[in-house]
């Protein structure tokens, strides 16, 4: 009985302990924002992990699809509940934002999602170092497009969602960012978990295996490919649109090569192929980032070294490819997780 | 299980011919395996026999020529749907998911039959619940019948080579086909391995009434277990009929031994 609802307990504690100490202002914003961007780094690294440790593919584009939906539910958020100079005055009344809040994050991370075929449709026909490139490509040109619409802000970004963060706090008093970036993040995880652990998503480890093998046993590659890829860019989406609301603006340098690589050195630091293992990364490659903030631009001296590093004493990353519960097997006996 | 009473073949190729660039790799090659056969595909290395398999599982397009399962043109169609239509295969060189557990690598062949997809798996509906059981059920019960169920979370890389030629032949089996093609199946076992395999390929050949077509080198293997033997060379047929008959055909002769015209 426990077992079966340790998980739920912890994760309710947990939450609720956040937002308790953030709503009762028990800690400052800058640690509240640094939490945020764990849950942001958490859903990142876990996303592309579905892609790069399970499936075998390396996409090296994370960042874009991150953009998208960062994008478009900024876009569609201000559009809909915000005034601005470029929409006008709101569509909708401010005071329904509250309600409307995880469709925007939601459809974001579709619109992310139908981005994400940019890369699966050649995925059919290519692998390895050749995908790698269209997925590098594919970053680009989504940069690239942004920056280049005028209306939006093109390379100098796109802002006004606080607007949407105050509607929110004025309809019930809560630190509300704090909330939904933990509900998704939590959400991203599960979903994961379970695709990952059913017959139908165990096809996804049978390709990054033997791809030839899968489709002789029956295994739909291609169709499997493609929502494996449009799962992972759309919870990168997710991962946007969280951010964009975080920081009440967005600009498409942030997502650059620099971003995927952020979140590519987080997959391997955890482990190819272990969810727990990227959450555990995303925790502690926040925390690397933030105690190396003093270092400024040297930092990215500093954490490449550590990747060099770690490639050479420890290639499978912290975890290798298993689970917590792989490790710790007494650990199984407090929690199931499915 | 009883074989089928219609006396519809299983597989009939027609006028099979491949071409790869300026390479005739199979030429004008035809054959029907009745319900319940065994047969025989042999030849010299190079042959074209494994072109053939590939052709019959989907993939490569044939050049000419159809195939067809059941009375079914596999035309067109890629290989996990030529499967589904009944047709399993193992490989020259063992293909089994290495880093998944024995019971896995059952469970993820049943992708044809599935019946559920993304949706149901993130929502765990009833309909998944019951598909999960029931695959897992039928897997275990799969391992039971060829003694593997002692392996089930055993990795298969840490099996015994001979243990992996058997549960990759159980992987094929459980899709349920009506058409089993084994490519060397007694490439690298050791002698007494390969008796175990004889007896294997016949109990299974009873037990399970499928109709098998095999690639092999191993001359006795073929010859103690095929009813009908098709030998080609260069992509050519040059011979057919039963393990007598191929024994002391001279084409056959001349091909695997050469010819004594210099």
């Amino acid at each position: 009985m426990l077992r079966r609802y340790s998980v739920h307990l912890s994760l309710a504690t947990v939450g609720g302990l956040i937002v308790y100490l953030a709503h009762q202002e028990y800690i400052s914003l800058y640690i509240m924002s640094v939490l945020m961007f764990m849950g942001v780094n958490i859903i990142m690294s876990t996303s592309l992990n579905l892609v790069n440790g399970y499936m075998g593919e390396f996409s090296c584009g994370h960042g874009g699809f991150m953009c998208v939906g960062a994008y478009v539910s900024s876009l569609l958020g201000v559009w809909l509940f915000a005034g601005d100079k470029v929409f006008g005055a709101p569509l909708l009344n401010p005071k329904y934002t509250l309600y409307a809040f995880p469709l925007l994050i939601l459809v974001g991370g579709i619109a992310a999602a139908l981005a994400g075929l940019l890369v699966a449709i050649p995925s059919y026909k290519t692998r390895g170092d050749y995908l790698a490139i269209i997925t590098l490509a594919s970053n680009y040109i989504i940069i690239s497009v942004i920056e280049n619409i005028g209306a939006i802000g093109g390379s100098r970004g796109f802002m006004g969602m606080k607007q949407l963060i105050n509607a929110m706090g004025k309809s019930v008093d809560l630190p509300w960012m704090p909330i939904w970036v933990f509900l998704f993040t939590v959400f991203c995880i599960w979903l994961m978990r379970r695709y990952i652990s059913s017959t139908f998503g165990k096809g996804v480890i049978a390709i990054c295996q033997d791809e030839v093998a899968a489709e002789i046993m029956s295994v739909n590659t291609n169709k499997i490919k493609t929502i494996t890829f449009m799962v992972s860019s759309g919870m990168a989406g997710i991962a946007g649109g969280l951010f964009a609301y975080i920081l009440g603006y967005v600009n498409p340098g942030s997502f650059n090569i620099l971003k995927s690589t952020e979140v590519l050195v987080m997959v391997y630091l955890g482990g190819m192929g272990s969810l727990s293992g990227s959450v555990l990364s995303a925790i502690l490659f926040t925390i690397l980032l933030e105690l190396l903030r003093p270092l400024q631009i040297v930092k990215w001296i500093v954490i490449p070294l550590l990747l060099i590093i770690l490639m050479q004493f420890r290639p499978e990353g912290i975890m290798g490819n298993r689970e917590l519960g792989d490790i710790f097997p007494k650990l199984k006996k407090f929690y199931r997780f499915k | 299980m009883s074989i089928p009473t219609e006396k519809r073949p299983v597989l009939e190729i027609r006028n099979l011919t491949q071409n790869f660039g300026g390479l005739r790799a199979v030429s004008d090659f035809n054959i029907q395996l009745m319900p319940g056969e065994l047969s025989g595909l042999i030849g010299p290395n190079g042959a074209g026999k494994t072109t053939v398999f590939n052709l019959v599982s989907g993939f490569y397009q044939p050049s000419e020529g159809a195939i067809l399962i059941d009375g079914v043109p596999t035309g067109g169609l890629k290989p996990h749907k030529v499967t589904a239509l009944g047709v399993a295969r193992t490989f020259q060189n063992i293909r089994l998911w290495n880093e998944m557990t024995v019971l896995d690598n059952i469970r993820v062949a049943q992708h044809y039959r599935l019946g559920y997809g993304f949706f149901h798996s993130a929502v765990r509906s009833k309909r998944y619940m019951r598909r999960e059981a029931e695959i897992a059920r039928e897997a275990a019960e799969l391992l039971d019948i060829f003694h593997l169920t002692q392996y089930a979370d055993e990795f298969p890389k840490n099996l015994p080579y001979g243990t992996q030629r058997k549960l990759e032949i159980a992987r094929a089996l459980s899709i349920h086909p009506k058409l089993l093609l084994l490519d060397e199946p007694a490439a690298g076992l050791n002698s007494s391995d390969i008796q175990e395999l004889i007896r294997l390929i016949r109990w299974i050949h009873e037990m399970f009434a499928v109709t098998i077509w095999m690639i092999e080198h191993q001359m006795d293997v073929i010859m103690q277990l095929c009813t009908r033997i098709k030998v080609i060379d260069f992509g050519e047929t040059i011979a057919e009929g039963n393990p007598e008959e191929i024994c002391n055909h001279p084409a056959v002769i001349t091909a695997y031994l050469g010819d004594d015209t210099i």
